[in-house]
């Protein structure tokens, strides 16, 4: 049986649908999951995806990380479950404290909507394990709040120990602190990034490549991970 | 029924794009004696009666917990409406007695003495 991907979605969250087909087009179950709901439906990792939950009120992701749902997928994060924060989900995730700092107001002050390259600096979580050792990946990026801050202290552990996942190449896009662009815990289990794999996974929908426009996939070694990951448990 | 303020700041040592917008608007409209703005938000939470210190510490373990986000964020005061004029129904507050102009705990509110404050409700 295919193992199965849960994708929460939060009045407001955008991109549900597309990180849904991402797990589908790598051969797993898409479950829909719902932000009311205290039932992850024995999905076998977690998704949340990008948008504007409750319209970024009070801070961008702050009041859907008290969602009901979100109980029970801090729990599953703790018991090792693979779980995916994109953009908004991203948010969620620090607000949530699953990843340390906090994302702010992009420091030029306009929303950005660009095809981001990135390095993938940790390939031993379960969102990146398909990548090679220090790939480099073009992804869209698009937000008005991906700046990524946390204390002097916090940083130096973050690159001390690894954890960072994703960072930036060429352009910051948001005035992250060192590049940042994704985190990872300790566990490699729970991964959030600012761009979003799931709009490069199909020819003819990606970022454009030297070899046709449009045809970027980089997004989809990240569900690849994922899929690889819960077959290695199973 | 008493309204209790909480003012909340982006942390002094990082980048308040917001406020750089609208310092930079300013510089554009000529008030060149301004030199900075930051932008904050302020809340106010109604609250069932009567204006107490444990319900001020409660409000203020909320405002840590959820109105702001540490990380990113400061939370400058708590405090009953009133006792800085401002709130819609500040002057009602002001009027049935509802609040004190003690401020003793906004001066007291370091971690330490909230958490003494705290001992008392639980």
């Amino acid at each position: 049986m295919a193992p199965r991907i849960g994708v929460v979605t939060f009045p407001g969250s955008l991109d549900d649908r597309d990180a849904q087909r991402a797990v589908r087009l790598v051969g797993a179950e898409a479950v829909p999951l719902w932000h009311g709901d205290h039932d992850l439906h024995g999905v076998d990792a977690i998704i949340l995806p990008g948008g504007f939950s409750y319209g970024d009120y009070l801070r961008a992701g702050a009041i859907a990380s008290l969602s009901p749902i979100m109980s029970e997928v801090i729990d599953a994060a703790g018991a090792g479950m693979p779980v995916l924060g994109i953009c908004n989900g991203f948010q969620m995730l620090a607000e949530a404290h699953l990843l340390p700092g906090g994302l702010i107001r992009n420091d030029h002050g306009n929303f950005i909507c660009r095809d981001q390259r990135l390095r993938v600096e940790n390939t031993s979580t379960a969102w990146t394990s398909a990548f090679a050792d220090g790939a480099e990946i073009t992804i869209p990026l698009k937000n008005g709040e991906g700046g990524f801050i946390a204390s002097a202290d916090t940083i130096a552990r973050l690159e001390g120990e690894g954890l960072v996942a994703f960072r930036y190449l060429e352009v910051n896009p948001n005035g992250s602190m060192n590049d940042i662009a994704g985190l990872t815990n300790p566990a490699g289990n729970v991964v959030g990034l600012m761009p979003h794999p799931e709009h490069a996974v199909e020819e003819g929908f990606g970022p454009d490549t030297s070899s046709a426009m449009r045809s970027g996939t980089d997004g989809l070694l990240l569900f690849t991970s994922a899929l690889h990951s819960l077959l290695a448990r199973a | 029924m008493p309204t209790i303020v909480v003012e909340v700041m982006p942390k002094a040592e990082l980048l308040d794009p917001q406020g750089k917008a609208v310092a930079g608007a300013l510089a554009r409209q000529g008030r060149s004696k301004i030199t900075g703005v930051r932008v904050g938000k302020r809340f106010e939470i109604e609250v069932e009666g009567p204006a107490t210190d444990e319900i001020l510490a409660e409000v203020s373990v909320l405002a840590d917990e959820m109105l702001a986000n540490l990380v990113i964020e400061d939370v400058i005061s708590v405090h009953f409406a009133g006792a800085d004029g401002f709130g819609h129904d500040a002057e009602h507050d002001f009027s049935t007695g509802n609040v004190t102009n003690d401020t003793s705990f906004d001066e007291a509110s370091t971690p330490e003495a909230q958490a003494e404050i705290l001992k008392g409700i639980s």
